[in-house]
């Protein structure tokens, strides 16, 4: 009996530890990065220009590429995410189709990054050229829609899911039709989880690199159309660290990538948060 | 359409209609089925305009079910079918070309428990005035004071027409509910066990305003409440095993029933 | 009637982006087989699976190292990552008090949102200088001096092995979370300890779901590029197969196409997009691994 209750013991006490230490190492990491790249971080680093590759000057080209690439991204793929989950929840039962659809979907999220910017190299800038303008924000976007697509449709249908089938009813029992419950009643219902989707896309595009080093192009220039090609932060921490080796830059962009992602990250628990008080 | 046919009635075409009398909602050997179960056999009943018909029977007897088929509410689950027909103000409204989002306009339920959308007070009401194309404002406020009114709830929260109206207690959720169905001014009105989720005071309540809306409105009330179908009711149909068997003004049904089977049920033998 | 046309346009065009994601994954998959499968035709499918030179510049395209350097790393991955992230599952289902999981929880969420080349940053200077010292202190002796650089699949597999934790908690939770409650009382009521009770009933009665959180762990360490193309050394080389090979710097699959896309020619390109159809291999047979347990778990 002694035994048992000694390795229990030592057991709950090993995986404690292992608790803490996952607390431990995001600490140290984001630790590490801030204390090494905060004393970067300057009203002129934010707002001018690389200078010299990168290797000195500020990272406004990569907060312009970033924001372009996010909107873009964002503004194709929130449509087409939703109204696939709505597709998906609202309008059709299980069927072959249906399983297809979710099957692509799985598999999309399954699918490497780099896989994607193998893809939307071949696809969005060397075969649609003429439409995209080759390595640019719009073929970059593209193959983004691509990658978070599987994240808002998901999202979108576990808020859908959560809407109570009575408002449907509700709805429908004054004489709506279908599309008219879900744009008036089911969509505002589910919004604050479909936020949450969104947002949680957002921080993929944000993050993401290795899609955007084949189809983004890395210039350094500020990018005037969504035909230019640009760099977002993530793609500028990766080319100052490896290519220019000016890691003052590089850990002061993962500064700045770090407290963007801090931001997105409680914005999305705080909507995901107001869904889940509206269904208590 | 069928509801202007309703209105203009001319005594010729009530004096058409088979009992001289004229009736609203005529469901004829209406049976319904889940898939391979069948929930409602040979259903045949006329409902009266301006008059309240409570069904009553213990639970699963095909009560709720047939409700749900005078709004074709059943469209939404999956596997059901029907043969026979319902007709509204004379038409059957199981036909091809019906237009079931104009049917429900015509045909308002309140369900059993109340399900008011996550919206402001004001928005629920104007909601299905909205949706059927009524834009403007002022036109709107009349309509949502009006049906709070008809609904007796308008004192209660005419000052807060725009918070939630999830903060409402149990009963003013269902009246209100109720206030959104007359909005869009049906002509019938079908309530499925409207005060089950409610407490005691509140059922008074809607009981009462399910009284006064007998005026205006043709009223369908499935209760297993048989005090309250008493209560309120003018004509009672007793459903049991997806059949009805018997049908009859609601004192007689309560004081001297034909069947041996409605008087066991009201006398607490069963169900 | 007005509606009723709305009502039928909008389910056609809710239709078309439903099936967005169906037409994704065939023009992903015809894209990089297209582009790729040349190579394998002109070579040999042998010659480029399992040629151990990669050499673009002089027309040998043996993609080998690559092969084992991802295997090498993604092992090194789940050898670290499983035990610890089934560990912090364990621990935030059956131990851990409110207070302490609710600071967990974020902490983990947060760990699955920080970019790779935020956790390739931080591998190339926190990890790898304690790599290198190790590589040029105590075990200068057993290492060639191209493996004292601190760039290698062990810096590669400790990093992987992070981020991949967020997956394999998460997964593993939810399993561990939809065990029945009967099955720990049962074992608790037979006067089993709480330990035995988590190791001998919940971790096995959660085990496809465990499994599945593996898998998922595989798959997302397989396919990571940026962190470890700036911690393992990129060299394509096959590493020893003893134990000095953990110091090894070596390449993996996605390593090799991020690092050589930029400046390839037409048939070093397709060379690249074979490096994708491998990749694209190892994931599908993990994807079909995890719906065949799905399913098996679903039949029971």
């Amino acid at each position: 009996m002694n035994n048992v209750a000694r390795n229990q013991k030592i057991a709950f006490t090993c995986l404690s530890v292992l608790g803490l230490l996952t607390v431990c190492i995001l600490i140290y990491i984001i630790g590490y990065i801030v204390s090494q790249g905060l004393h970067m971080i300057s009203w002129e680093f934010l707002t001018t220009k690389p200078r010299k590759m990168g290797s000195e000057g500020g990272i406004y080209p990569a907060i312009v590429g970033t924001v372009y690439l996010v909107l873009t991204t964002m503004i194709i793929a929130t449509p087409i995410g939703v109204g696939a989950a709505i597709y998906l929840n609202e309008y059709t039962s299980r069927g072959k189709i249906t399983s297809m659809i979710r099957f692509a979907t799985e598999a999309l999220a399954g699918i490497p990054s780099i896989v994607f910017g193998l893809f939307g190299f071949a696809f969005f800038v060397i075969l649609l050229k003429p439409v995209t303008g080759g390595w640019s924000i719009l073929s970059a976007s593209l193959t983004g829609v691509t990658m978070v697509l599987p994240t808002i449709v998901r999202t979108a249908e576990e808020a859908l899911k959560a809407v109570p089938d009575s408002l449907r009813e509700g709805s429908l029992a004054l004489g709506t039709t279908k599309w008219q419950t879900i744009k008036g009643l089911i969509l505002p219902t589910a919004m604050p989880g479909i936020i949450t989707g969104i947002i949680l896309s957002i921080g993929r595009v944000v993050g993401e690199t290795a899609a955007f080093l084949l189809t983004l192009g890395g210039t350094i220039l500020i990018p005037q159309s969504l035909f230019d090609g640009s760099r977002t932060l993530s793609l500028h921490l990766y080319m100052v660290a490896m290519e220019t080796g000016a890691m003052d830059v590089a850990f002061g962009t993962a500064a700045v990538l770090i407290v963007l992602i801090l931001v997105i990250n409680i914005t999305a628990s705080w909507f995901f948060r107001r869904l889940v008080k509206r269904f208590s | 359409m069928a509801i202007t046919e309703v209105k203009q009635t001319s005594p010729s075409q009530a004096a058409a209609s088979s009992a001289g009398q004229q009736f609203q909602i005529e469901a004829k050997t209406l049976d319904l089925f889940y898939g391979d179960f069948q929930a409602l056999h040979g259903i045949n009943l006329d409902i009266s305009q301006k008059q309240i018909t409570a069904l009553i029977g213990p639970s699963g007897c095909g009560k709720s079910t047939f409700l749900r088929t005078l709004n074709r509410m059943n469209d939404l689950v999956k596997g059901v079918s029907i043969k026979g027909e319902v007709r509204i103000g004379g038409e059957n409204i199981y036909d091809k070309n019906v237009n079931v989002v104009e049917l429900r306009k015509k045909v308002g339920m309140v369900f059993q428990k109340p399900n008011p959308f996550p919206m402001s007070i004001f928005d629920n009401i104007a909601y299905g005035p909205r949706a059927h194309g009524i834009k403007k404002k002022s036109q709107l406020t009349e309509i949502v004071e009006r049906s709070l009114r008809q609904a007796a709830l308008w004192e209660e929260v005419k000052d807060r027409l725009h918070s939630s109206a999830l903060g409402l207690s149990g009963g003013q959720q269902q009246r209100l509910c109720i206030a959104r169905v007359l909005a869009v001014e049906p002509e019938i009105v079908l309530m499925d066990e409207p005060t089950s989720a409610l407490d005691p005071l509140a059922t008074l309540k809607v009981e009462e305003l399910v009284n006064e809306l007998k005026q205006s409105y043709t009223i369908v009330i499935v209760t297993h409440n048989m005090q309250q179908a008493a209560r309120i009711s003018d004509i009672t149909s007793f459903f049991l095993n997806g059949k009805i068997v018997e049908t009859d003004v609601t004192s007689k049904i309560f004081t001297n029933p034909t069947h041996k089977q409605t008087e066991d049920y009201i006398t607490g033998k069963f169900g | 009637m007005n509606r009723i046309l709305e009502e039928k346009i909008v389910k056609v065009f809710l239709f078309i982006t439903a099936i967005t994601a169906v037409f994704s994954v065939l023009l992903i998959g015809v894209f990089v087989f297209m582009e790729g499968m040349p190579i394998f035709l002109k070579y040999g499918i042998t010659d480029v699976l399992f040629g151990p030179v990669w050499n673009p510049s002089s027309g040998v395209y043996g993609i080998w190292p690559m092969i084992v350097g991802t295997i090498y790393v993604t092992l090194i991955a789940i050898l670290i990552g499983a035990p610890m992230g089934l560990g912090v599952a364990v621990y935030l289902v059956e131990i851990a008090n409110k207070r302490i999981a609710k600071l967990i929880v974020p902490a983990v969420e947060l760990l699955a949102g920080i970019p790779s080349v935020v956790y390739g940053l931080f591998g190339m200077f926190a990890v790898r200088s304690i790599i290198a010292e190790l590589e040029r202190g105590p075990l200068a002796d057993y290492l060639p001096s191209n493996y004292q650089t601190g760039y290698s699949v062990l810096t590669a597999g400790i990093i992987l092995a992070i981020m991949i934790l967020p997956t394999i908690i998460n997964i593993s939770l939810d399993a561990l979370k939809a065990v029945p409650r009967e099955y720990k009382e049962g074992s608790l009521a037979l006067g089993v300890s709480h330990w035995q009770t988590i190791y001998k009933v919940l971790v096995p009665a959660a085990k496809s779901g465990i499994i599945t959180a593996i898998i998922l762990g595989v798959g997302r360490a397989l396919g990571e590029t940026m962190a470890v193309i700036m911690v393992i050394g990129n060299t394509p080389l096959v590493p020893v197969l003893d134990w000095t090979g953990l110091f090894a710097p070596a390449r993996s699959l996605t390593a090799n196409i991020a690092l050589e896309m930029g400046y390839a020619g037409p048939e070093h390109q397709q060379a690249l997009f074979a490096t994708g159809i491998v990749l694209f291999v190892f994931i599908i047979v993990l994807n079909s691994l995890t719906t065949l347990l799905v399913r098996r778990k679903g039949r029971k």
